[in-house]
């Protein structure tokens, strides 16, 4: 229902983000969160940033599914 | 891309797959709410990799399947106003209503335009100082808070050429109404994990407090949702209900209170009828009075009327769960892709459109019913059966 | 009315989905053309028709282009009319010769864009190898077209009796070799129309492939089918072969080829870049034993750097293609239906 797809913030203007997906650069309203900086990553659906992608959750996320693995061998 | 791929792993695919199995006993019926999440099952071939006990099940997460006929009727004539442009969501455009579609409406000569955020259809009001604009505000919260800035804009604008037709809709209220209506057995709940990323974890406590059942806000990656299902089939396995965040790097428990701030400045709660539930309280949101002014309900003569869903279409069971599409007796006959009678078979991630394009004994079935070339009498390899001696 | 199967009956009119490309598409030649047009050449509904003149094969083809807009990222209307039926002969197996030109003109078109357009045209002849002969041009008055409309018809020859490609060779043990990435051109054309600007990155491949498909025979004769996935996109190519040689086929989704900017770009159109039009690529399906010199062919020509093996042609589940996920699941690759409408919500 909610297509949105991170990308990395390329650069702040004062209409909202340059943000970058995958080369692909398009332009992102800020309307709806704090400061984000260049180099982040975002989320975005439908021309706005709806929420910073949290790189240190998505490392532990993905450690604990290396874990789930472990276990089993 | 990142924060794609690695969450589309292989070996750790076929890892969480074993786990999976390994810790499941017992039958599941688990319920997903979110039309992406839908599409990412099919594309993914997600149930393939899942033992047999586990069943998914789809709800009503598709926001242009669940919009209701008279709505759709309503945004149709407003299209049909001389000097209205009426910006769309590319979905909409192809659902039939009663009075036809937004597509068909086009064209016979309403200006139809499909854009792909509110800020065009701000653009094209400013573009278009002698056209009135109207926006066909459609969608659960990840998009409505958007719509809410986008009025926000309007009014410092101050464009009084920007109208909203909400027919947003509150994805807790409708998980309400399903676990109350008890019409299917639901085990565990995979929520929306971008919808979430806006409202946070709180609002579904009720799934567990009230109602013990297990769910866990998901990421759309095949990852995200392999490790959703494990985590739901291990809070089953204990008894245990919970509700767990797995996208934990888009989802926080609080939500992002900027985005709702905005949204609750804007709308409020209305009662609201969804295609296939019925009405849910307060599970619509129409704009506020200080807002009027970009209101197209306010602004337009737009008369409710009774909403008509067509007497065989099972959409709304569909949309329940409580049927799949290959019982619906059109699924697949005279509903298809090409032909859509319902919402569900438009919608490029309703329920019936990814049964339709994806699945497995659907495809054989019409296959073997295909008919080949007259010609082709393969004496090699072939199909079914017949061979030359 | 349609019945969902898909007997067409009088009163339905034509839809924009019938150009598409997919199944409707489809349908209609089938239960349309066919029952009044049907002969053996027409009906393998092969990309060019291979006519037998005494001793020498004939290719002949023929393609309207009404591309909107006419300019895009990578190339135009003109560019495209060429190289297209370019490479629906060579995709017949055949060395292209010569085309002819036809053009429908709205009356009030810009003669500035009517020179560039026949500049690229030109320049694109000359890359490709080829001439035009022969020609047409009609005036329509203003709304009887939408500003021009190309057709371009070619003729090759196959002069080496053992290439015998057609869609309904493919056996099973066969081969699948894409050219290349997939997805550029329909995404630079549908950004260019709506006005969305995804940069520089964003390009049509459209290209001849003349030379590619000669250094292919040049390996190996041994090639069953040539395809060149254009409108409906790879998934919709590999289906029509699937059902032209009654076979079934099963692709790997981690070894098809995507530039990096065309999936950001799908992802953020919500669009499957396996359905999306290609004007520079092709699928070839291969015997099995010929497969490696083939490809590696491939690789040395400038148009074939980026080829892949993507899957195999098998027995079962005839004319169907079933595509094994990057995640090891499996779901059916099934032909384009409807039009692609990109989602957002």
């Amino acid at each position: 229902m909610c297509i949105a797809v991170p990308g990395k913030v390329v650069e702040i203007r004062e209409d909202g983000a340059l943000v970058s997906f995958g080369g692909v650069v398009r332009l992102a309203s800020l309307d709806l969160v704090d400061r984000v900086q260049e180099g982040e990553y975002v989320i975005v659906h439908a021309g706005f940033v709806i929420r910073r992608v949290d790189e240190r959750e998505a490392e532990e996320t993905l450690a604990l599914m290396r874990e789930a693995g472990l276990e089993i061998h | 891309m990142k924060f794609i791929d690695e969450f589309q792993d292989l070996k750790l695919a076929s890892e969480l797959a074993d786990r999976i199995a390994r810790d499941s006993s017992r039958p599941l019926n688990l319920m997903e709410v979110c039309g992406t999440h839908t599409v990412s099952i099919f594309r993914h071939g997600i149930r393939d990799l899942l033992p047999p006990p586990i069943s998914l099940l789809s709800g009503p997460g598709c926001p242009v399947c669940v919009t209701s006929p008279a709505d759709l009727d309503r945004a149709i004539r407003l299209a049909r106003h001389p000097g209205v442009i009426l910006a769309t969501f590319g979905d909409m455009l192809r659902v039939p209503g009663p009075e036809g579609s937004l597509q068909k409406a086009r064209a016979e000569g309403a200006d139809v335009r499909m854009v792909y955020s509110p800020l065009d259809a701000l653009g094209l009001a400013r573009d278009c100082p002698g056209k009135k604009v109207v926006f066909f505000a459609v969608g659960f919260e990840t998009t409505s808070p958007l719509v809410a800035a986008t009025v926000k804009r309007a009014a410092s604008m101050g464009l009084g050429n920007f109208f909203v037709f909400s027919v947003h809709k509150l994805i807790p209220p409708a998980l309400r109404a399903l676990v109350s209506s008890g019409e299917s057995r639901i085990d565990g709940f995979i929520l929306p994990g971008h919808v979430s990323a806006i409202i946070g974890s709180g609002p579904y406590q009720f799934l567990a407090h009230e109602h013990r059942i297990p769910s866990v806000i998901s990421g759309f990656e095949p990852l995200d949702m392999l490790q959703s299902i494990w985590m739901l089939v291990r809070q089953a396995e204990k008894g245990e209900a919970r509700v767990e965040i797995q996208y934990r790097r888009a989802v926080s428990p609080e939500g992002n209170r900027k985005a709702l701030a905005c949204l609750q400045e804007v709308f409020c709660p209305v009662d609201d009828r969804w295609r296939g539930l019925g009405t849910v309280p307060q599970s619509g949101l129409k704009l506020r009075e200080e807002y009027r002014d970009w209101d197209a309900e306010f602004h337009f003569d737009l008369p409710m009327v009774a909403s008509v869903d067509p007497p065989t279409c099972r959409c709304g069971e569909v949309l329940r769960g409580a049927v799949r599409p290959s019982q619906c007796p059109l699924f697949s006959s005279s509903c298809t892709p090409e032909n859509p009678l319902g919402p569900c078979m438009v919608s490029s991630e309703g329920t019936c459109a990814a049964y339709y394009r994806y699945g497995v004994s659907e495809q054989g079935r019409r296959r073997a019913a295909m008919k080949f070339h007259s010609d082709k009498v393969r004496t090699d390899h072939h199909r079914g059966g017949e061979r030359r001696q | 009315m349609t019945t969902g199967e898909g007997r067409l009956v009088p009163e339905e009119r034509i839809a924009l989905a019938h150009g598409a490309g997919g199944k409707l598409g489809h349908r209609l030649i089938r239960q349309f053309f066919l029952p009044f047009l049907s002969n053996p050449c027409l009906d393998r509904l092969d990309d060019s028709a291979i006519l037998e003149v005494g001793d020498v094969r004939i290719a002949f083809t023929t393609d309207s282009y009404v591309v909107d807009p006419l300019f895009f990222p990578g190339g135009d209307i003109g560019r495209l009319a060429v190289y297209g039926t370019v490479n629906d002969l060579c995709m017949g197996g055949a060395s292209p010769l010569c085309l002819s030109l036809s053009l429908i003109i709205e009356e009030g078109f810009p003669l500035e864009d009517l020179a560039r357009i026949l500049s690229s045209v030109g320049s694109a002849a000359q890359e490709a190898g080829v001439q035009i002969v022969t020609g047409d041009t009609k005036v329509v008055g203003r709304g009887g077209a939408d500003k021009i409309f190309v057709n371009t018809a070619g003729i090759g020859v196959i002069w080496d009796r053992a290439i015998q490609v057609s869609s309904g060779n493919a056996r099973a043990g066969d081969q699948v070799i894409l050219s290349g990435p997939v997805g550029d051109h329909g995404i630079a054309v549908l950004a260019q129309r709506e006005g969305i600007f995804l940069g520089d990155e964003i390009r049509s491949d459209t290209a001849p492939l003349n030379g590619l498909v000669r250094d292919m025979f040049r390996a190996s004769k041994q090639i069953a089918v040539l395809r060149d996935p254009t409108r409906g996109g790879l998934a919709s190519a590999l289906n029509e072969i699937a059902l032209q040689s009654g076979v079934g086929m099963v692709v790997e989704e981690s070894l098809i080829p995507i530039r990096e900017p065309v999936r950001g770009a799908c992802e953020l159109l919500g669009l499957d870049p396996l359905y999306v039009a290609n004007e520079g690529r092709l699928v070839a399906v291969v015997r099995r034993e010929a497969a490696g010199k083939v490809w590696e062919a491939m690789r040395h020509n400038p148009l074939g750097r980026e080829a892949e093996i993507i899957g195999e042609v098998v027995a079962d589940h005839p004319g169907m293609v079933l595509l094994k996920t990057k995640v090891g699941g499996k779901r059916v690759l099934d032909m384009l239906a409807g039009e692609p409408l990109p989602r957002i919500c």
